[in-house]
């Protein structure tokens, strides 16, 4: 038990540095990207769902945060289509967290992992919003 | 000559850059470089029981999960409920996966697939607690279909994965 817990306690002690450079690096760029949220949508059907998810990517925060910032950009008149792949890269990938992935998953599994998630953002925004359209 | 073995690690180096880019913005400005670090303060105590919470889980998966359990029901052998296990415990664990990625790491060492990793990671999209503010900003019927594609595609995402991270 004794060597398990000095085992973890090394793991942490690797992960806690690494996660507190992280917070402090994407909360220095946060405020930036808020206000930029709105402004680079181009009302464009096609292009808005990809900027949906590069925005999506490399954005960081809880759920609620994109919930919130998604239900302002669709009242700005942003397409639900761009906003479902934010929501769902916003979660999905994580361009900030890839060092700390590839830390402790692998740099081959993390960036594979991110790469595939940001395509099927795209392609699950457009199979939900066809569904939706289809039922309703 | 005694070896010295005070060796800096890479993970401190990378947080002292940063705090040292924290150090030189704040001369340029200062109420937006606090506004920074006390949101991260906040954030990164606010994170300390769950932090606490998984290492707890740690401790105990690698004190009970040995590598041939693991490798039973998350590894190669564990067939199609290994794929069950992953997305059910995706969808239950909550917390940030950033959180999780030592838990994971360990159970990688152990022998879990990364495939099941990928469907495990996925699976977490699937938000249970936010799912009534989700169901709030956009309806019911896109919080359903949503998260039934995020469930389809976490096995797409592990087929892919375990294709291309197969040596």
């Amino acid at each position: 038990m004794k060597q398990v817990l000095i085992n973890t306690l090394k793991t942490y002690k690797r992960m806690l540095p690494l996660m507190f450079g992280i917070l402090l690096l994407i909360n220095l760029l946060s405020p930036f990207l808020k206000n930029y949220y709105a402004t680079i949508f181009t009302g464009n059907y096609f292009l808005d769902p990809l900027i949906g998810a590069l925005v999506g990517s490399i954005s960081f925060g809880i759920p609620i945060t994109s919930f919130i910032i998604s239900g302002e950009l669709l009242k700005e008149g942003v397409s639900l289509l761009a906003v479902s792949a934010f929501i769902l890269t916003w979660s999905t990938v994580g361009v900030a967290m890839l060092p700390l992935e590839i830390s402790f998953l692998g740099k081959r599994f993390a960036i594979y992992r991110n790469l595939i998630n940001f395509l099927f953002g795209i392609i699950i925004a457009i199979l939900t919003i066809l569904t939706l359209n289809l039922i309703t | 000559m005694k070896k010295e073995n005070k060796k800096i690690s890479k993970p401190l180096v990378f947080m002292l850059s940063v705090l040292g880019l924290y150090a030189i913005l704040f001369v340029f400005n200062k109420y937006l470089i606090m506004e920074a670090f006390i949101n991260t303060i906040i954030l990164f105590f606010k994170l300390l029981p769950i932090l606490l919470l998984v290492f707890i889980i740690s401790v105990a998966t690698n004190y009970y999960l040995k590598g041939d359990k693991v490798k039973k029901h998350l590894g190669h052998e564990s067939g199609i409920k290994g794929w069950v296990y992953a997305m059910i415990s995706g969808i239950l664990i909550s917390g940030p996966p950033y959180i999780l990625y030592p838990l994971l790491g360990d159970l990688k060492k152990s022998g879990m697939k990364d495939s099941l990793l990928a469907v495990f990671l996925y699976n977490r999209n699937v938000k249970i607690p936010f799912i009534p503010v989700m169901i709030y900003y956009f309806g019911l019927a896109f919080t359903v279909i949503m998260s039934i594609y995020i469930v389809i595609f976490s096995v797409f995402n592990g087929l892919v994965i375990g294709r291309i991270t197969k040596k």
